[in-house]
């Protein structure tokens, strides 16, 4: 998705692939990891040929690659490393900031023990 | 406002935040020190974690879990590398299979948490180094609170910062 700009079309793609709970969920992971169809298949309660015409439309909107390796098709988001190192990086600080959220509600939890 | 700033090093794939606390510096030691303080905040309420060793001293290992909302256990390991109170903790951190025993291949990440006692006050500041990416993606995945809600939000800044490139 490095792209410096977008046509129409390529926009209404875009914004079609990602109208879909489905289809964003399915970005949302092959960012993380890749899947092949089949273990896309699995996680959504639908068939193979529906989650292979999701991935089809994502793949039109260039959010996602298939690349065929034996029988499967693995599919990918379509990121290079510096960015999505950026995501995860983004995702560990959101660990983090929950984590200080904790931490200030345990040590306020203590203040009230004390009045 | 606990989180006073974070730093990203997407080159050395390391991370650093600085968080103050309004509590004394022995009291903010005490979350670290203390297991069960610990187990409170390291998990997110969907993951929470549980520690079945907990040797608190240089040198010292940490064997804990966590438990998802299925039951499924994630396990991780701690080796203690520091430990001057109320100042400094360093400690390296990887997972571990059903066993307890490190999961090698996945590496490590080595992080050191340093308090600061600002009167009354207390600045926390953490650094993680992480050894790859992979081992990033393990870690986000293992200790995210509803991950994937979280990196659909980030699908849309993705495609905004790649509209302004």
């Amino acid at each position: 998705m490095v792209v410096d700009m977008l046509s129409e079309d390529e926009v209404d793609r875009l914004f079609q692939a990602l109208a879909d709970a489905t289809r964003r969920d399915i970005v949302a992971r092959v960012l993380i990891a890749e899947y092949s169809v089949s273990g896309l298949a699995e996680q959504y309660d639908m068939s193979f040929a529906a989650v292979q015409k999701h991935v089809a439309v994502l793949e039109r909107a260039s959010l996602v690659t298939k690349e065929r390796r034996g029988r499967e098709q693995i599919v990918r988001g379509q990121v290079d490393g510096v960015q999505k190192a950026r995501r995860l990086l983004d995702e560990y600080e959101e660990i983090w900031r929950q984590r200080v959220d904790r931490i200030t509600d345990i040590l306020a939890a203590d203040a009230q023990d004390e009045d | 406002m606990a989180v006073i700033s974070t730093e990203k090093d997407i080159e050395a794939l390391s991370f650093r935040l600085v968080a103050e606390f309004d509590a004394g510096v022995e009291r903010v030691w005490r979350i670290w020190a203390d297991p069960k303080q610990l187990e409170r905040w390291w998990g997110p309420p969907t993951w929470p974690a549980t520690f079945d060793a907990y040797e608190f001293e240089q040198g010292g290992r940490a064997a804990y879990y966590m438990t998802g909302p299925d039951g499924e256990k994630a396990r991780g390991w701690w080796r203690i590398t520091a430990v001057e109170p109320p100042y400094r903790l360093a400690f390296d951190d990887g997972f571990a299979d059903e066993n307890g025993d490190p999961v090698a291949d996945l590496g490590e990440t080595h992080a050191t948490v340093t308090l600061e006692d600002m009167g009354g006050r207390t600045r926390m500041i953490m650094v993680t180094a992480f050894e790859s990416l992979e081992q990033l993606n393990q870690m986000v995945e293992m200790g995210m609170e509803e991950g994937l809600k979280l990196a659909l939000g980030q699908v849309d800044a993705l495609l905004a910062e790649d509209a302004s490139v």
